[in-house]
């Protein structure tokens, strides 16, 4: 007895593969809706009936959009609702991004139009600082971009952006050069991406062991030295210039975007070329096919004759020079003077903004830019606005940005195939 | 010492097959030619001229390339780029700008000059593995080589696609490139070799011309008289012991890797799973194993149902298991011998209960069982890292046979094994199903198939094509494995 059964090509284009009910877009339309209700529940009652006003200017002045307050919650709470219900009925697969996007957009406008209710939300001003606190994590972000797109995870940002701040005050200080500071600031970089480059790829160390210890290291040195060097004497030591805003004439006259792109500092255009820099050289050149070939497959790189472990030395000190020059952003632009672990853990947010960004330039701009936006919104509510909610609760609003973001959007993302994976002949 | 002062000379225009067991030194030889090992001792020399290779680069100037057993692809790139890598095409610049149009070009010319149909734009990674192959001899012609390394080229190909490559190699040789090609297969190399270098232990043992009988090339492999086939009784199949039904299984993307496979193995017969590798064959073992979730079907031991049980009660229930990655799932590497016999039953008598271990009756039934099973190790207390491949898979089939069995799914059973231990654990296989047992086994070696099974299922992207009888040609059977469908599966007993 022989049991036999044949299938034949017809049988093979029938396939009856239940598809599970909660799948991605589903469980995400959830969560849409469960916010949105939560818009209407919580933002609708509380908010007064009172006029919100957003200007555009970077003050009360100026031409607004204006809604009332009570009314806007409900709103854009019952818009944000309607659209995670779309994503549970199903709709089409390229409405999905989307749909989730608008729908964080709207339920964060109702949250708005409830805390700003009676009172006016400045545009400009809101953007213009959402730049400011994102200029360092877009360098940040793009430092791990280059090391990991190469397999070298690069915790130590952190480290880095320490040892650029300080560098930068220091040698901004001594040499009573801003521009002295920001090189200053990327041989700081430079010298840790070093130490991580040294460690994890010639003596095959374990990478994320590394950056942390990198990170600790920084905060040891600097702020020995800032107790024992800085504070005795800090106008010989720790009085930078400010980095001066520049104005490109004409284009900083546009409404809006002039004052916010065309009216700032060279660092901030650095970065944002470099986003674009990057971006093009790893899809179009030699050493962005090289890179990703070692960040993926490293063998198969080394077996056509690349470089490995040279590629990625270099890789991770270009990229803590850039992560360097985002250190210079702490005391050369955003203070005038360095402080002890003044970095405050933007090191690991930048991180969080590249694993956001899904290891790409644009992305890591992208994560970066909210980031940088939740930063200033809760800045604004509590210093601006006089906000219902307590002081503590908007700071973390940030931080709780960078968990929702990582664990719940990000999802299933994957990261460079070598990425964290010492390169050994076998 | 994995070679222990080989020569080997390969002419212009020759196929030069390197025949040798797993572990013989084979790979380790052409990777010094190819720079990526540098030899202790002894000169390679190229038209003459005495090289170091220093890396692949010095070899590919030498004009070597090699084709690797594991492909050197990168899967998120496409054809071209995979093949432009390291000898990109540029338009200048301080990062060189890619000129990916003549990249391309290169990749058609090298492809239709040789014949070797590849799609430059598509992504290596969506490609079955035999286009796959194409690319890596593609990438290699690109480069102007003058020798070609293969290693191990037909491992992951179906008979019809060896077939292929067998005829473009030839070709290529006839166009006055040398062509090493690293085997252990015998029926290959007497298909193809014009002259045959036989490698035992890391020593040259012998060279042969093709016209050499395949018993006399496997004696000067192993180093002794062996026995090819597999005696066997015919198979007694008496009642069903697994039924699967309707299985649906997806892989670790999410893509549907068992689309529906519907199974039964009876008691006393071996139902061999025919395919090339990465049809869903180890999504499929997985699954019955409850190492895998499913996504509809069920799973039926002897009427007692599978489907969501725990692998441990999967086991207990008279379930034994060979995984196809030995060093992986099989074995911990860092225990000792006696440690991996007991890792399903550490927990019940007699090695232990809940709370303790007994080492006592733990190495006494080790030392029992490596007699049993002819395990050749220094000591029981030796960590099972320290024994031979064959070794290692004898550690995990006296492992899995030592519990009585009402069904045994081994896959892969002797991947990287040595023609010594492959007859050891065939017999081993053949007496459990004598003793009653059902056995699945799933291999991607055809000649395993044909030794141990009963039934063969040809398995294609996720699906059982046919069940056929073991003497179906395997012509027939390379079709089906290819997804050809229509003029086997109708040969009913």
């Amino acid at each position: 007895m022989i049991h036999v059964s044949t299938a034949t090509a017809e049988d093979l284009t029938e396939v009856s593969a239940p598809e599970r009910f909660w799948n991605r877009p589903r469980r995400l339309g959830a969560g849409v809706v469960i916010i949105g209700l939560l818009a209407i529940c919580l933002f609708g009652p509380l908010a007064s009936s009172k006029t919100a006003r957003f200007t555009l200017s970077e003050d009360s002045g100026g031409a607004a959009l204006s809604i009332n307050g009570d009314v806007g919650a409900y709103l854009f709470g019952a818009i944000t609702v309607v659209l995670g219900v779309l994503m549970l009925a199903g709709v089409a697969k390229r409405w999905h991004t989307a749909f989730l996007v608008i729908g964080i957009v709207t339920f964060v406008f109702s949250f708005l139009c409830w805390q700003v209710a009676g009172n006016f939300l400045p545009v400009v001003s809101i953007a213009d600082g959402t730049f400011d606190f994102a200029l360092p994590l877009i360098l940040g972000a793009l430092a791990g971009v280059l090391g990991e797109r190469s397999g070298v995870v690069n915790v130590a940002i952190e480290g880095q952006f320490l040892m650029g701040a300080f560098a930068a005050a220091l040698v901004g200080t001594l040499a009573t050069s801003v521009w002295a500071g920001l090189i200053g600031a990327v041989l700081g970089g430079v010298l840790i991406a070093a130490l991580l480059a040294v460690l994890a790829i010639r003596f095959l160390v374990d990478q994320v062991v590394v950056g942390i210890v990198l990170n600790l290291l920084a905060l040891g040195i600097t702020g020995f030295l800032y107790e024992r060097l800085m504070q005795p004497d800090s106008a010989k030591y720790n009085q930078p210039p400010h980095m001066p805003t520049w104005s490109i004439p004409g284009l900083s006259n546009i409404p809006v975007i002039g004052p916010v792109l065309f009216r700032a500092t060279l660092l901030l255009w650095i970065a944002l070329i470099l986003v674009f820099v990057i971006h093009f050289a790893l899809r179009r050149t030699r050493w962005g096919l090289r890179t990703r070939a070692v960040g993926e497959h490293p063998t198969a790189a080394d077996t056509v004759g690349v470089r490995v472990r040279g590629l990625r030395y270099t890789n991770v000190l270009i990229g803590g020079a850039i992560a360097g020059a985002g250190g210079a952003y702490f005391t050369l632009m955003a203070t005038s003077a360095f402080n002890k672990n003044m970095t405050g853990g933007a090191g690991f947010i930048a991180l969080a903004a590249l694993i956001f960004g899904r290891w790409t330039p644009f992305g890591a701009l992208g994560a970066a830019l909210f980031f940088g936006f939740t930063q200033q919104l809760a800045y604004y509510l509590s210093a601006g606005v006089g906000s219902s909610v307590p002081n503590q609760f908007l700071n973390m609003l940030p931080y709780l940005a960078t968990i929702v973001a990582v664990a719940g959007l990000v999802g299933r993302v994957r990261a460079p195939a070598a990425d964290g994976v010492p390169y050994t002949k076998s | 010492m994995a070679n222990d002062h080989i020569d080997i000379t390969v002419e212009p225009g020759e196929v030069h097959a390197l025949l040798g067991e797993n572990g013989a030194g084979k790979s380790t030889l052409m990777n010094q030619l190819y720079g990526l090992l540098q030899p202790d001792e002894g000169e390679i020399l190229v038209d003459g001229e005495v090289r170091t290779f220093r890396s692949p680069r010095d070899a590919i100037a030498a004009g070597i390339g090699m084709v690797h057993q594991h492909f050197m692809l990168v899967p998120v790139f496409t054809v071209a780029e995979n093949i432009a890598l390291g000898a990109e095409e540029t338009r200048g610049g301080p990062l060189g700008w890619l000129d990916r149009r003549r990249n391309r070009r290169d990749v058609l010319e090298t492809s239709t000059k040789y014949g070797l149909p590849i799609d430059p734009d598509a992504l290596v990674e969506n490609l079955p593995v035999g286009a796959q192959q194409r690319v890596e001899i593609v990438k290699a012609l690109t480069r102007e080589v003058d020798l070609l390394i293969l290693d191990e080229p037909t491992a992951v190909l179906t008979p019809q696609e060896t077939d292929e490559l067998l005829r473009v190699l030839r070709a290529l040789a006839e166009t006055g490139k040398s062509i090493v090609f690293i085997t252990h297969k015998l029926r290959e190399v007497k298909a193809i070799a014009d002259r045959i270098t036989v490698i035992r232990r890391g020593r040259t043992v012998g060279t042969a011309t093709p016209d050499t009988s395949e018993d006399e090339l496997a004696a000067l492999m192993v180093g002794r008289d062996v026995s090819l086939e597999v005696t066997k009784k015919p198979a007694t199949p008496a009642h069903e012991v697994l039924k699967v039904t309707g299985l649906v299984v997806d892989d670790d993307r999410g893509v549907r890797a068992v689309d529906g496979v519907d199974l039964v193995v009876r008691s006393g017969e071996v139902l061999g799973i025919a395919g090339v590798q990465g049809n869903g064959q180890t999504e499929l073992v997985e699954a019955i194993m409850g190492l895998r979730e499913i996504r509809a079907g069920r799973m039926e031991l002897e009427g007692q149902n599978l489907t969501g049980m725990s692998t441990k009660k999967i086991l207990r229930a008279g379930v034994g298991y060979v995984p196809e990655d030995r060093s992986l799932d099989g074995v911990v590497r860092e225990f000792s011998v006696a440690e991996n016999l007991v890792l399903d039953m550490y927990d019940s008598a007699p090695y232990g209960n809940a709370w303790r271990l007994d080492p006592k009756a733990i190495g006494s039934s080790a030392a029992q069982r490596v007699e049993q099973f002819d395990i050749r190790t220094g000591s029981t207390d030796s960590a099972v890292s320290t024994l031979s491949g064959g070794n290692q898979q004898k550690v995990v089939v006296a492992r899995e046979m030592s519990r009585p069995l009402r069904l045994l799914i081994a896959s892969q059973p002797t991947r990287g094994v040595d023609v010594g231990s492959i007859e050891f654990i065939h017999n081993q296989v053949v007496h459990e199903r004598d003793i009653g047992t059902a056995v699945l086994v799933v291999s991607s070696e055809l000649e395993e198939i044909y030794s141990l099974a009963d039934r063969i299922a040809v398995m294609y992207r996720g699906r059982i094509l046919a069940i056929v009888a073991p003497d179906t040609p395997s012509e027939e059977i390379g079709l089906l494995m290819a997804g050809v469908t229509g003029t086997a599966g109708e040969d009913e007993k």
